[in-house]
């Protein structure tokens, strides 16, 4: 049944709850399909395929001409053998490919959900979900289609989620319903709604949604906001109800994972062209020879019927012509064996074997092995140009910890310093036996800094106190001391999770205070304000009030932006504090600086005063609030600098760098915002200090956008003329703003030109511009500009600006805008791209890339499912390159060289022999040389070399990167060789021809017997021809391994034994007619004038070649040469110490620049907040997001009990308000730090805290217990907190990090009272 | 050639990859084997071309080739051959009168008497070959237009040829024996030798018809149908004879049943086909005198009496008688020897000129330093 294709959706409706009414529109299901066959389609469907595919259907129309009698040369079987192999060989891959296709397929529409039916929740499989279905999703499940959010579980309708799967980020987003449908509530009010949904249709935008809901009269808009997309995981949050609007393959998931391309390597597609070549010269020797024909009937043959008469159709020499042409297409097939795309397979298939065994590429702690899962593709791995790189979990761990600070002019954790450079490995510091809410995940190495707060240095405390104060992190505590940090930036969780360990732990907050645990003693601070972060204002602060009363202000911020605002006294400290900043920048570390500021409460009621005013406005009220942040941001002391550590992935730097200096160029293509992309560029060395500078594109608008392109192309034009002003001449032809990379034409060079219609030859002399400016400069763009840059009339300007830079980095970027990136350089380029990432918005790239690499081994493997290659390590891509993709591009094109070569003699040999045989397509060759000289006598060494050749070591490789130029450049196998190879196959064509002509056609046999007959001339020919392709083999191979010489004496034993095998006279006795070459091996193989002959012509044809590579290599020799040259010598001297000098070190002193050079120079980069988003201190301050931390209760308690304690606690509120700013005793000096800590809980201990106050633990704050709110004028919110529920698991787990009371606790009696000093 | 054998051993101990590989007793580890194979370490054999390996092995070409080539000029110079056209173009040959009446059917056969003249003694066995020019028996319609198990004796496949023979299957609805365009264009000059004696007396030499096919075609390939019954003219009593032929092919030679019907000798040097459009075919041999003092054709005249049956006229061809001795080497080629001396020399010019450029030119990267 063929469904209508429904026209292109204007808009969706939708409604709520009414299935026939939707049905109406024929919306796409849920069931997503990426199979391509099902049982009965498979076989056409296949076929069709296969035979789109030029040379099978070459193939076939051979087979089709074979079957005519007149016009056969050659018996049917030796076409449709290898054919029918060949078919069902990728018939079997293809099947089995679509099966697993079929299978997750099956997995993900099987998937459970709960739908709303009638009232009543059901179990419905995922591929059952309607467009207007409500869906009811619980925590940590997967979102099954794009939802709009009707109601959640928690307050306000608010549900959490993590968008890992579809943008990359992984910090927690939240989602809000309608506040009129999230009052619906439970399932039989929910069964009710039936508002109807108007919205866009669907698209790929995934920041973007606009509908509108029509409900009860009602028009309620609708935005992403509302949206709960596919690919989504539900966070934190009990559960919550979702209609469905987009489902399937409408969900924007899908429509954001662009199609399933079949990849074709460069090779391929210059062996299809090949092929059509060599078919186009077929036809021109086909035609060159039915011209002879038709010459020769008129002129000899038609006098010579009398002996041989015209077969009875042909009645004319044009007819006979007419089909000698078709004769002879048949006979010269044989140079493009059919056995060549099988040979390319099987190649294939060996080298990806040798990614999957490779034990180098194995990663032993996800226990994974790099598995090649397209095996196709291998050889293009030698020849990338730019990589797409995806950076979180790709290039970063995404974990980023706390590892250096300046504190008051002293910097901590340089532990080398401190320790002496000897003592590498030191112990991290136990904090758990000083303190007991300390995370045992935290690593910190140097013991000064703990000594400093043990001691009790003021500005150390001051330093911390920021730190646990300053954030906007919610804490989640399960159970007592079990602290889990919901930080929305790792960055902040770092640096909270770091003044916890060194004793300042912030335990709970609510939207007006803050409590904190300070050595030891629990202290409730006040929030007065947060001054949120953004990104003009690069800092935040957080106004709190201690119990003592004074007033603070603490901020922490980039010290560019903070430095300006210090109070002038800070001068000497704010040098100190910038070489440290410098150096931590230099090391690749995210800063932050930290500054406090003493408000006295005039101050602080003045500035509220105003704070109030512009919180309240309505026009312009960011601006506002802008301003009056930054009046109270003034004057303030620096207290010190942080430096967080994004943790790069193992071996990416060093990866960096080898691949650039084998000429890749990196782009990284992140969703993550601008600072934190930059920052990621800097500590993996892509960008570095030496840079002449870095261009930030962020335009808005198309004008903005393109005016910054054009500024950054005329900088670095500029730059390039001072810097070498011979070379202006060629800068002045660039005005136009046109670079050309690599790609154009594959030659070295690039082509400067004003618009692309006059493409110069490469070579073009300008490369060393580029070469110069590629160097030097490096691009960042975000998203907006993206998108514009990407439009068509831009595309080049930025393609070209960016292809000039060095480094490239896109921020910002929609899964979509990855691929249309790598298509655009794909594109214009010619270049080979590799993609690699690991998480599903990664998906599209990878597959729009020639090459997809997923990072495997993390949790998603939907980009692992997408790509051609896996693995765990990013590092391993270098490995992956530099070595399998470089062998597999030397292996391949060696291969193709001498395939294409050993045809082109074999089968020329018939074209010089048409000459003399009246043009009739006879076959120089026994017709079962033919069938078997590409399957049997020359396949398998081919096969071994293209295996196993190896040019040089791998470890060679990785020191030189330069020699994986070759394939970029594309100079290996291309139109050039191709030609070379050819000429040399049919210069050996002739020698093998017109010898054995000049020598038999007068000798005789020493009985006398002639020479000069047909099968003596074939058996001849066809040795001779084994023997000269086993000699240029055995040439060709450079790595002789068992396997090769077996290969090669086997295939020439093999020759001989079949020879006289199909010469004997025992198959002649059982099939006459088939083997009539009877005796001709043995009469012509025993006389030695044949064997001289043979010897004659192999020295005829290796002579010149010989000669040839000598010169080459001797005058000319290339890289690898070299390198394999330098080999021979150090082994032949045995000096293993040689070796290790010319390391990587040495190749990065020579190429001077990336490795070298370490940038200790100015550009500091703040780190803070980076995947920081704007506004959650409003959310914290008005309250909606407390019952966050109460999650722990939510999933223990039933919905009602919980509800109950909400009550309860707004009871209380009342009358607790007053006490709630109880004065701790130790306050916030530093002469508490010996007095051990113990409780001075906080004002509401009694009531909630009791029950869960272990006796053991009774030195030990309970400051679960209720703080309550109080909001500065607004209502009241509910409460944050601890709880009764909890109270059996408290105990337990003294402060470790893992949500969950299964978490296994360290023995918590001798924690305490170790803790206790 | 100079090869280095990388030993895979030097480079084990640094594994990136597997620190701390999973333990022992851990979850099965997915971690591929360690073998030379897999983890491509085979040991190998690399050769490199080095001018320590080139230079020689072209002096060595060349100073193998040369001598090999004057010892074969030398031998084929010394043999002897002899070659007459006898076909008949010009109007004052003997046999231009035959060449002109030619008819596949004429009864009266038509003969010629060509005299020719030896200069040299021909020593020890003399070949007598017949030569023809711009015959295309490797024609593809020609080549595959015979029966090879109808030749072999195969009882069924005579009276049932191939259809590959045809025009020539079959004739007056008989089936042809021996059938095929090959067959039926069997070479069917008779030619005979007669030594001029300076008295005037004609003396016949004789020549020996056997042995002139291969052995395998003779005693393996072509065999009579109805095994040993000599009476061959029943065997093919069913039979026609080819359209060409005059003769029936149970009376190729009636005088000698070992050399009738399909094994004729004639018959099967004919059916091996030549490779090239012009060639020659083992005719006769005449056996070196027992004597051993007289050579086997002492210089003096000669006469060819052709009985002239072959008409090559209608497509321009020619048609040859040729005398030749032979050594070890087979008749006379001065190819062989001219191109074994050409290529040693060429081989050897080369070494030398790769020699100068190496030491004017070469890249001495014998210092192992490498630009990267």
């Amino acid at each position: 049944m063929f469904r209508k294709r429904p026209p292109p959706e204007e808009e969706r409706r939708v409604r709520a709850n009414d299935r026939e009414y939707n049905e109406k529109f024929q919306y796409a299901s849920n069931c997503i399909m990426t199979s391509k066959y099902n049982i009965i389609t498979f076989l056409p469907v296949n076929l069709f395929e296969q035979f789109q595919e030029v040379a099978n259907t070459y193939f076939l129309f051979l087979l089709i001409l074979q079957l005519i009698p007149q016009i056969s040369s050659l018996s049917w079987f030796t076409t449709i053998v290898p054919l029918v192999l060949v078919l069902s060989i990728t018939a079997v891959k293809d099947a089995t490919d679509d099966y697993f296709r079929h299978k997750s397929d099956n997995q993900v529409n099987n998937r459970q959900s709960q739908v709303l039916i009638g009232g009543i929740l059901q179990k419905e499989k995922w591929m059952n979900v309607r467009v207007g279905d409500i869906i009811k999703l619980e925590n940590n499940q997967f979102v099954a289609a794009d939802l709009l959010l009707l109601s959640s579980s928690e307050p306000h309708g608010l549900c959490y989620i993590e968008t890992a799967e579809l943008d990359g980020e992984t910090n927690m987003k939240v989602r809000q319903s309608l506040s009129v449908t999230s009052e619906l509530g439970d399932p039989n009010n929910l069964a009710q709604f039936d508002g109807e949904v108007v919205c866009e249709p669907p698209n790929n935008k995934l920041d973007r949604f606009c509908g509108t809901l029509y409900w009860k009269d009602c028009k309620y808009p609708l935005s992403n906001q509302n949206m709960l997309l596919r690919g989504c995981v539900l966070r934190n949050t009990e559960s919550c109800y979702g209609l469905v609007i987009f489902a399937g393959p409408d969900t924007k998931l899908m429509q954001n994972s662009g199609r399933t391309k079949f990849k074709r390597t460069s090779i391929d597609r210059l062996m299809n062209t090949l092929v059509l070549w060599i078919f186009g010269f077929l036809v021109c020797m086909g035609v060159i020879l039915a011209l002879g024909n038709a010459v020769w009937e008129k002129e000899v043959g038609a006098l010579f019927q009398s002996f041989l008469p015209w077969d009875p159709p042909v009645d004319n020499f044009l007819f006979s012509a007419f089909l000698s042409f078709w004769s002879y297409v048949i006979i010269l097939n044989t140079v493009v064996p059919i056995s060549l795309y099988v040979s390319v397979e099987v190649i294939r298939l060996g080298h990806s074997y040798f990614i999957n065994w490779d034990r180098r590429m194995f990663c032993s702690r996800s226990n994974t092995a790099a598995e090649a899962r397209t095996t196709t593709l291998n050889e293009e791995l030698g020849q990338v140009e730019y990589i797409f790189s995806d950076k979180t979990g790709t290039l970063t761990q995404n974990i980023m910890t706390f590892n250096k600070c300046s504190i008051n002019g002293h910097a901590y954790g340089e532990v080398m310093n401190i320790l002496g450079a000897q003592q590498k490995r030191v112990q991290p510091l136990d904090f758990s036996a000083w303190n007991p809410l300390a995370d045992r995940d935290f690593c910190f190495y140097d013991q000064s800094l703990l000594e400093a707060v043990m001691v009790g240095e003021p500005a150390v405390h001051e330093f911390f106190r920021v730190l646990s104060l300053c954030h906007t992190v919610m804490s989640e505590e399960k159970s007592e001391g079990e602290l889990v940090y919901k930080a929305q930036s790792p960055d902040e969780g770092a640096l909270v999770t770091a003044a916890r360990n060194f004793g300042f732990v912030f335990r709970s907050r609510t939207p007006g205070t803050v409590t904190t645990q300070e050595l030891g003693k629990a202290v409730t601070y006040t929030l007065l304000a947060i001054l949120d972060f953004n990104n003009i204002r690069k800092r935040m602060s957080v106004i709190v009030k201690n119990p003592e009363g004074r007033i603070r202000l603490y901020c922490k911020g980039a010290d560019t932006v903070l430095f300006e605002r210090l109070h002038s006294c800070n001068h000497d400290l704010m040098n100190i504090t910038s070489d440290h900043l410098n150096e931590y920048a230099g090391d690749g570390l995210r800063t932050l600086a930290v500054a406090y500021r003493d408000l006295s409460e005039e101050q602080w009621e003045e500035w509220s005063e105003r704070f109030r005013g512009a919180d309240k406005a309505t026009d312009c009220r960011d601006d506002r609030l802008a301003a009056a942040y930054e009046e109270i941001e003034q004057d303030m002391m620096l207290l010190g600098a942080t430096a967080i550590e994004d943790k790069l992935q193992e071996g990416v730097p060093e990866t960096i760098a080898i691949l650039s200096l084998a000429n890749i160029k990196i782009w990284v293509l992140t969703g993550d915002k601008q600072e934190t992309a930059v920052n990621i560029g800097y500590s993996c060395k892509m960008l570095t200090d030496d840079m002449t500078e870095i261009f930030i594109v962020n335009g808005h608008t198309v004008q903005s956008v393109r005016e910054e392109l054009r500024k950054a192309r005329e900088r670095m034009l500029e730059s390039t003329r001072t810097r070498d002003g011979g070379k202006e001449a060629e800068a002045q032809g660039w005005g136009g703003a046109c670079a050309f990379g690599n790609g154009c034409g594959g030659g070295a060079a690039a082509n400067w030109m004003p618009d692309e219609s006059k493409c110069p030859p490469p070579q073009a002399p300008p490369s060393s511009i580029l070469e110069s400016i590629s160097g030097e400069f490096a691009l960042i763009i975000s998203g907006h500009s993206l998108a514009h840059a990407l439009e068509a009339d831009m595309e080049r300007e930025f393609l070209e600006t960016a292809c000039a830079c060095r480094a490239v980095i896109c921020c910002r970027v929609t899964p979509l805008q990855k691929a249309l990136v790598v298509e655009l350089v794909k594109r214009h380029k010619k270049a080979v791209t590799l993609a690699i990432g690991d998480g599903a918005n990664d998906v599209s790239m990878i597959k729009t890339a020639h090459i997809g690499v997923g990072i495997s081994g993390q949790e998603g493997i939907q980009a692992v499912l997408a790509s051609d290659y896996s693995f765990s390590q990013f590092r391993f891509l270098q490995r992956l390159l530099l070595v399998h993709g470089r062998w597999s591009y030397l292996r391949m094109c060696r291969f193709l060289c001498y395939f294409f070569y050993k045809n082109f003699a074999f089968t020329m040999v018939h074209f010089w022999f048409g000459f003399f045989c009246g043009f009739s397509a006879q076959t120089v060759y026994d017709q079962y040389f033919i069938t078997l000289y590409n399957i049997v006598y020359t396949s398998l060494p081919v096969l071994a070399m293209g295996i196993f050749d190896q040019d040089v070591p791998e470890q060679r490789s990785l020191e030189y990167p330069k020699l994986y130029e070759p394939g970029q450049l594309n100079l290996l196998f291309n139109k050039r060789e191709f030609f070379i190879c050819i000429a040399q196959g049919i210069y050996t064509s002739v020698v093998l021809f017109f010898i054995p002509y000049g020598v038999l056609s007068h000798a005789t046999q020493s009985n006398g017997v002639p020479l000069a007959d047909y099968q003596t001339f074939a058996v001849t020919t066809a040795t001779a021809l084994v023997i000269v392709v086993s000699v240029q083999i055995a040439l060709d191979t450079g790595y002789w391994t068992a396997i090769n010489h077996f290969f090669i004496w086997g295939s020439l034993g093999t020759y001989f034994t079949i020879l006289f095998a199909m010469h004997s006279s025992i198959l002649f006795n059982i099939f006459p007619k088939q083997f009539h070459f009877l005796g001709s091996a043995h009469n012509t193989l025993g006389q030695p004038v044949v064997w001289l002959t043979i010897a004659l012509a192999t020295v005829i044809c290796i002579a010149p070649v010989l000669a040839f590579r000598f010169l080459k290599l001797d005058l000319k020799p290339q890289l690898s040469d070299t390198v394999r040259y330098t080999q021979l010598v150090l082994q032949k001297k045995r000096k293993p110490a040689g070796r290790a000098g010319r390391g990587v070190g040495g190749t990065g002193v020579a190429s001077g620049s990336t490795l070298g050079r370490l940038g200790r120079g100015g550009s500091r980069r703040s780190g803070y907040a980076f995947a920081h988003q704007e506004g959650f201190g409003e959310l914290i301050t008005s309250g909606k997001n407390m019952r966050l931390s109460s999650l722990a209760l939510a999933t223990f308690a039933s919905r009602h009990s919980s509800s109950w304690i909400d009550t309860l606690r707004r009871k209380k509120h009342a009358n607790s308000t007053s006490a709630q700013n109880t004065p701790p005793t130790g306050e916030d000096s530093t002469a508490s730090s010996q007095a051990p800590p113990f409780s001075t809980s906080s004002s509401a201990a009694d009531e909630a805290g009791q029950p869960c106050n272990e006796p053991v633990l009774a030195h030990s704050p309970d400051d679960i217990a209720l703080s309550v709110i109080r909001c500065p004028e607004r209502e009241v919110g509910e409460c944050s907190t601890g709880n009764v529920q909890e109270a059996p698991f408290v105990w337990k787990g003294t402060g470790t990090r893992i949500s969950g009371a299964s978490s296994p606790g360290p023995p918590p009696i001798a924690e305490e009272t170790s803790s206790g000093e | 050639m100079m090869a280095s054998s990388y030993n895979a051993k030097d480079e084990d101990g640094h594994h990136p990859g597997s620190v701390g590989s999973g333990g022992p007793g851990a979850v099965k580890s997915k971690k591929p084997d360690n073998t030379a194979f897999k983890q491509q370490r085979l040991p190998a054999w690399q050769p490199i071309l080095t001018a320590g390996t080139v230079l020689p092995a072209f002096f060595m070409i060349g100073l193998i080739f040369i001598p090999i080539g004057i010892g074969l000029l030398v031998t084929s110079n010394n043999i002897k051959e002899f070659e007459i056209d006898y076909t008949g173009v010009d109007m004052f040959s003997p046999c231009f009168n035959c060449s002109q009446s030619y008819s596949w059917n004429s009864t009266s056969a038509c003969t010629c008497s060509v005299p020719f003249t030896l200069d040299q003694p021909f020593e020890s066995n003399v070949f007598m070959y017949y030569g023809l020019s711009n015959f295309y028996q490797n024609h593809r319609r020609y080549v595959k237009s015979r029966d090879d198990s109808q030749l072999n004796g195969d009882k069924s496949s005579l009276l049932n040829p191939s259809k590959e023979c045809e025009p020539y299957r079959t004739s007056e609805k008989k089936p042809i024996a021996p059938c095929g365009a090959i067959a039926n264009s069997l070479f069917n000059d008779t030619l005979e030798l007669f030594y001029i004696h300076p008295n005037g007396s004609k003396i016949g030499i004789h020549l020996v018809k056997t042995g002139i096919a291969w052995w395998t075609d003779k005693h393996v390939k072509f065999r009579n149908p109805g095994g040993n019954n000599n009476n061959l003219s029943i065997v093919f009593q069913e039979t026609s004879k080819p359209v060409n032929w005059r003769k029936p092919v149970y009376e190729l030679d009636s005088a000698d049943p070992e050399n009738n019907g399909f094994i004729n000798e004639d018959f099967i040097v004919w059916m091996r086909t030549a490779a090239l459009p012009t060639f020659r075919k083992l005719y006769r041999i005449i056996q070196k005198k027992k004597d051993n003092m007289t050579p086997t054709l002492p210089p003096g005249n000669y006469s060819l009496e052709v009985t002239y049956n072959y008409p090559v006229r209608s497509f321009d061809g020619r048609k040859r008688m040729i005398l030749s001795t032979i050594s070890w080497m087979g008749g006379k080629n001065p190819f062989l020897g001219i191109a074994y001396i050409t290529v040693g020399s060429v081989c050897f010019f080369l070494g030398v000129v790769l020699l100068i450029i190496h030491h004017k030119y070469g890249n001495r990267n014998n210092n192992a330093d490498i630009p990267n």
